[in-house]
């Protein structure tokens, strides 16, 4: 018999039951939620008079709707009050931990997550967002669920779901210095397409993730969706243990002892067998812009944005809108172009590391006068981090906003908004039309590139400028 | 709760000949602040749909009187992106009750199972008749069948078998829903728990 793949370990632990020609119900081990898509899912506990079957596995912060200025103060908006509130109030009524505004460690709910241990290696995870893929960098099954799949995990503590086909995505050799996991990550779905991970689950094997801290681990299986991919995941290693190691959430004395045994075996197997292999080269790999309006428009930063004539026809339509939407040429070179906004932050890259790496490249610099740069910590102790490091002095000395922690111009559901036909260079994960505020029009790129063009006040290549710094 | 039944429909169609249509067009993020699922309907494709002034986009699709139906036709890789619910609401709430494309987003199409909605996949090629069908008749009718599975182009008559897992076409058939379900076997997942 082959082996199995660690996608199946997890996935064959947690199978409740099979329904025959239907999906399996599946165990959650750990359920994170937040303001926006969990409500309906209270509502509907409330008719149907259930009460949750283990909060306790629940954890909750508001995250995506909450302002980035004046946390101590009510929230101004009505809307986003009230849903911030609805979630307070669920949270107490069901008893479900709530890391609430202006508590120690809210945050980005895939950058709280991992911060208080809440994540481990070999559990299944859900949330009602889709970047739940973030957890896959401990070797978790996790992946975003709609809200009715919210209220079964309440209800249930289970989901239904079809198993996913596997895929591995095998990335070795030697990257280029000054090449970061955002570029890897943007780079595959440039080669996959906003479409060809889906259906599948992928798991990120080869040196190069080997090498990676566990912080650009879950910037890459963070955008795993954006390939159409239900999550992504990385096998755990001696990195994953040590940073789970001494969390709040995290086993402690003999039981973590016992849990790093049971994590251990955590692996691929040598003969198991995947429905898609896929492999790439490191050396192949540059830093990453997008240019259209799905993430799997990007192409090297020193690249040019392709031709009509290389597109398929049938997708030269689809094309062409994105390109009006941008106010971009086929053909046309990325560098040099127009930037207005600078967005550093997000489940993406909102993480100490990321804030390392701008100061590190902004330290006596200036912010360019075009652009408004923001940084939004991922979390309460992202910023603590942040602070305690004196990464704040030197972004506010450089002419960066330095914002309170939350969503903010990811999705721009409160006050966090790009204008309409502006330019932003962004460290998040998504560059749909009207993701950051209607009309505005979004390059995705690393926290490092990000930093540059902050100070260039246009897109450039990270590498071109460091040298001639 | 439990959805409401589908068994078969005959409906005008709705074209969206647009690729890689994301969750963010079908309702962008700034009308997720409702704590209820009614209403989402209105700001379905909203910035595609009205200007920055709040004005109807003439020549978007659902702007246009010519078009209607429960059926929304849209392009390869419809309902990417995030995992809000709140776009199969809002494809619902605007009184869709089938969506056909050629390949779904994973999460959108259990989203829309989950809320009664039937998303249907056919073949590029089908896709294409379906759009060039409505092109030359806005008024062309399409019947959903789904105890049969099976999908027909009432003016040309053509035939597309798709695939439901028996389950899902149950529930539909049904009206239930994957709660009830679950609930029903409380008792295996306890012992699931004490037997980890």
């Amino acid at each position: 018999m082959a082996g199995k793949t660690l996608f199946d370990k997890i996935w064959d632990a947690h199978v409740v039951q099979e329904i025959p020609d239907g999906p399996s119900v599946l165990y959650i081990d750990r359920h994170l939620i937040h303001e926006v898509t969990s409500p309906q899912a209270f509502n509907g506990l409330g008719r149907r008079n259930l009460k949750v079957m283990r909060p306790k596995q629940t954890v909750a912060t508001p995250d995506h709707n909450v302002p980035t200025i004046n946390q101590d103060k009510p929230i101004e908006d009505e809307l986003s009050r009230f849903q911030v509130d609805t979630l307070t109030e669920n949270c107490n009524k069901y008893g479900i931990d709530l890391y609430g505004l202006n508590t120690e460690y809210q945050g980005v709910v895939h950058v709280m997550g991992p911060q208080l241990g809440v994540t481990q290696p070999g559990m299944t995870i859900v949330c009602g967002d889709s970047h739940t893929s973030t957890h896959g960098a401990f070797g978790c099954i996790a992946f975003g669920i709609g809200t009715s799949e919210v209220e079964m995990v309440l209800a249930t503590q289970c989901i239904m779901q079809p198993k996913p086909k596997k895929m591995r995505i095998n990335v070795n050799g030697q990257l280029k210095p000054n090449v970061s996991p955002k570029d890897v990550i943007l780079y595959i779905i440039s080669k996959m397409t906003a479409a060809g991970g889906t259906g599948y689950f992928v798991e990120y094997s080869g040196n190069v993730f080997r090498e990676m801290s566990m912080e650009g681990r879950m910037t890459v299986c963070n955008m795993s969706i954006e390939m159409g991919a239900r999550g992504g995941l990385i096998s755990p290693d001696i990195k994953t243990f040590e940073f789970v190691e001494g969390k709040k959430y995290s086993p402690k004395g003999a039981d973590y002892d016992k849990a790093i045994a049971k994590w251990a075996e955590l692996y691929t197997d040598s003969d198991a067998v995947f429905d898609r292999e896929v492999d790439f080269d490191a050396a192949d790999i540059e830093p990453m812009i997008t240019f259209g309006t799905n993430p799997g428009m990007g192409v090297k930063i020193t690249g040019k944005i392709p031709e009509l004539s290389s597109i398929d026809g049938s997708e030269q339509p689809s094309f062409q809108k994105s390109m009006n939407y941008m106010g971009f040429q086929a053909g046309d070179t990325m560098i040099g172009k127009q930037v207005d906004y600078v967005f550093i932050g997000s489940c993406t890259n909102g993480r100490i590391e990321d804030l390392r790496v701008v100061a590190d490249y902004v330290k006596g610099k200036q912010k360019a006068e075009n652009v408004t740069a923001w940084i939004v910590p991922g979390s309460k102790e992202v910023e603590r981090q942040a602070k305690a490091e004196g990464i704040v002095e030197v972004l506010e000395a450089a002419g960066f906003k330095m914002r309170q922690p939350g969503c903010s111009a990811c999705l721009a559901m409160n006050d966090d908004k790009i204008p309409a036909g502006k330019y932003a260079v962004s460290t998040s994960n998504r560059n749909f039309e009207g993701r950051q505020g209607p009309g505005a029009r979004t390059m995705l790129a690393s926290p490092l590139t990000a930093a540059a063009v902050a100070v260039a006040g246009k897109v450039v290549d990270p590498r071109d400028v460091m040298a001639t710094a | 709760m439990a959805v409401e039944k589908f068994e078969q429909l005959t409906s005008t169609a709705v074209p969206l000949p647009i690729e890689n249509v994301d969750t963010d067009q079908i309702i962008p993020a700034r009308f997720l602040k409702a704590t209820t699922r009614e209403g989402f309907g209105d700001n379905l494709f909203r910035d595609w749909r009205y200007d920055k002034n709040d004005q109807p986009i003439a020549d978007f699709v659902l702007n246009n009187p010519i078009y209607s139906g429960a059926i929304l036709v849209g392009g390869k890789n419809f309902g990417c992106g995030s995992s809000r619910e709140h776009a199969a609401w809002a494809v619902g709430g605007a009184g869709f009750k089938v969506v056909i494309s050629s390949f779904f987003a994973d999460i959108f199409k259990g989203n829309a199972l989950n809320n009664g909605i039937l998303p249907i996949t056919v073949s590029d090629e089908y896709l294409q008749s379906i759009f060039e069908t409505i092109e030359a008749d806005p008024k062309a009718q399409f019947k959903v069948d789904l105890v049969n599975q099976k999908l027909t182009n009432v003016t040309s008559g053509e035939n597309a078998s798709f695939d439901i897992n028996g389950y899902k076409k149950e529930c539909l058939l049904n009206g239930y829903d994957d709660i009830d379900y679950l609930l029903n076997i409380k008792d295996k997942i306890q012992a699931f728990e004490l037997a980890r």
